[in-house]
């Protein structure tokens, strides 16, 4: 090795004893330099962070920083007109009542997938959990036309359904339709690693102290599975609620019945009604906002629980 | 015979008779669970992609090929092919180099630069493409500049990359960044210690390491580049043969009740979204296979 003499690495030629008088300061106090040196060793800090900030600024963050300055220039009662107007306020009611009640089943059913994919094995498991992330990658407009497909009138499913007095295509129900489709993913990927970090001890001591295998998964299993659902229910939730190319094909778009926020933004930017479309899509973002970051507290509430890192 | 008591009868069994192990559960509830999942996920994420292909060939082979090869489907093919051609390189570059500062360095506000990068994830696509619309758009911010210079972004192909760009920045940087915080420092600074100079502990010490995470999520921001449609349509204004990606060529073929078409063309993105999850299986079982090799 050449006799560089960098600041990082002259340490390691001429290692210093200490004195038997200062060794319990010197061990006290090595640990912590040691540690702020050794970031200080690789290259790249500035670049790295350089390239990163410039991209997020002018992708992210300048775009975004537009939407409010654009909100604020509106005045107070044309912001209040744009955001609670009745056909607006009903597109609220539709985006967000459907998606809680999508994220609700993909709660459960999500749930119920991932403890089998984790716990059971069946024919067809690797083709499941390979399927599973299906809704990530499918173009959400190709989801959309086919989802319409089954469930319209002369559909595989909107046929019977409808013979029974069902109307899923067209109608509020298919948007729900739409939101467990793409939420799904959300749900099942954010519970599986933590079941499967689970350790089986807690369950056989439920066991030996007598706990039936029903109050064992309601007591003991349920418990420490509760931060990654509500994880997956709160992600599941926000891409429901912000979710436009797989929806407006089922959807049938009626207003005050089944019409969903992020088309309503649509509707008034093709209306020139720029002003409007940008005070509902505030609202909007502020309520993602709202939900990342009750996504962030129950990620560091999930890693604590299971001691994993985030 | 009531759920409740089938448990209670069970609890009242002597252990001795007990042929399953305690942390397992009743065949019948086992097999009930599976049985329950495979129907949910068969009617929710298989059926839709069955329909896909049965519906772009309910009308023969010839008809499908008309739709996809007809002179609008082939310029929005090009389209998509362009803008994911650029967005998905510049993603590269940011999501290695915001993995690099993430994992490898302590820095105040990482915590913000972490939200950022997630953002886009809550965002919804439709409010993706307004933003540049109120920037770039004629009554936007730069509006009349861009005009006066006569240069278009809105309604024109800058616009739908830049769109492209904004909805896949997570995609890479979230792919890296835990394995390269997992994988810690300590080879890096060993080669920095011996000598090598940044760029070849780079290439030769941390790309290797993490070839197959970026590979997945390089694949991933393709299939997410090439299937946008909420923010391209918001910024496309779907010029046909100028402006229409192929999911916008699918929303006009669908809304003009040319449903085979429609499908036909949607045929080529479920089979790009089949490509990407086969990808994925195989590096995963790859990473796996490795892990082994380590550990062995």
């Amino acid at each position: 090795m050449t006799a560089t003499t960098t600041p990082a690495n002259a340490g390691f030629g001429t290692p210093q004893y200490p004195s038997e008088a200062s060794l319990p300061r010197q061990l006290e106090i090595q640990p912590a330099r040691k540690m702020r040196s050794s970031g200080r060793v690789l290259p790249g800090l500035p670049l790295s962070l350089g390239v990163s900030l410039t991209y997020l600024s002018i992708v992210v963050l300048l775009p975004l920083v537009a939407l409010f300055a654009r909100t604020f220039s509106l005045t107070f009662d044309a912001f209040i007109e744009a955001v609670f107007a009745p056909r607006v306020v009903a597109t609220y009611l539709v985006s967000f009542g459907a998606a809680l009640l999508a994220a609700v089943t993909n709660v459960v059913f999500g749930g119920i997938l991932a403890w089998v994919l984790v716990r059971y094995s069946f024919p067809g498991r690797k083709l499941v959990d390979t399927l599973i992330d299906l809704p990530f990658a499918l173009p959400t407009a190709v989801a959309g036309i086919a989802l319409t497909a089954i469930y319209a009138k002369n559909g595989v499913l909107g046929a019977p359904l409808e013979a029974l007095g069902l109307k899923v295509a067209f109608t509020p129900i298919g948007i729900y339709v739409a939101m467990v489709f793409i939420g799904l993913p959300f749900v099942v990927r954010t519970l599986q690693p933590v079941l499967q970090d689970h350790e089986i001890d807690f369950e056989e001591a439920a066991a030996s102290l007598g706990a039936s295998r029903l109050r064992t998964i309601i007591r003991v299993i349920l418990p420490a599975m509760t931060p990654a659902l509500l994880t997956g229910f709160a992600l599941a939730f926000a891409r429901a609620v912000g979710e436009y190319g797989s929806i407006i094909f089922i959807a049938g778009n009626v207003p005050y019945v089944s019409e969903i926020t992020p088309l309503i933004i649509i509707t008034k930017l093709e209306q020139y009604d720029y002003a409007g479309a940008t005070a509902v899509a505030s609202v909007m973002l502020v309520i993602s906002f709202v939900l990342l970051l009750a996504i962030n507290l129950l990620q560091a509430w999930t890693a604590r629980r299971s001691g994993r890192t985030p | 015979m009531s759920f409740a008591s089938i448990v209670s009868a069970q609890e009242r069994t002597p252990a001795i008779f007990e042929t399953r192990a305690a942390t397992s559960e009743p065949a019948w509830a086992k097999w009930s669970l599976i049985a329950i999942s495979i129907a949910f996920f068969s009617l929710f994420l298989l059926l839709p992609l069955v329909v896909v292909f049965v519906e772009a060939f309910a009308k023969g082979w010839s008809l499908y090929k008309d739709a996809v090869t007809e002179a609008d489907a082939l310029s929005a093919i090009k389209l998509t092919l362009i803008a994911a051609a650029i967005s998905v390189p510049l993603n590269l570059v940011f999501g290695v180099a915001a993995a690099w500062a993430i994992a490898k360095f302590e820095f105040r506000g990482k915590q913000i630069l972490l939200t950022l990068i997630d953002l886009p994830f809550s965002v919804s696509p439709v409010i993706a493409g307004l933003i540049y619309v109120l920037l770039f758009g004629a009554h936007g911010w730069f509006g009349p500049w861009l005009k006066e210079h006569d240069l278009k972004i809105i309604f024109a192909v800058p616009g739908i990359v830049l769109a492209t760009m904004f909805v896949t920045v997570p995609f890479v940087a979230r792919e890296l960044i835990p394995l390269m915080q997992a994988q810690g420092r300590e080879e890096e600074e060993a080669a920095v210690v011996l000598g090598a100079s940044g760029w070849r502990v780079f290439w030769s010490v941390t790309l290797p390491n993490v070839k197959w995470a970026l590979l997945y999520g390089v694949i991933l921001t393709n299939a997410r580049a090439m299937g946008e449609f909420g923010a391209v349509s918001v910024v496309s204004g779907h010029i046909r043969g100028q402006t229409n990606t192929l999911p916008l060529h699918i929303e006009i073929l669908y809304n003009e009740y040319q449903f085979t078409a429609a499908f036909a063309v949607a045929s080529l993105l479920a089979m790009l979204a089949l490509v990407t999850l086969g990808a994925k299986s195989l590096i995963e079982w790859r990473q796996k296979s490795v892990l082994k090799e380590l550990q062995s």
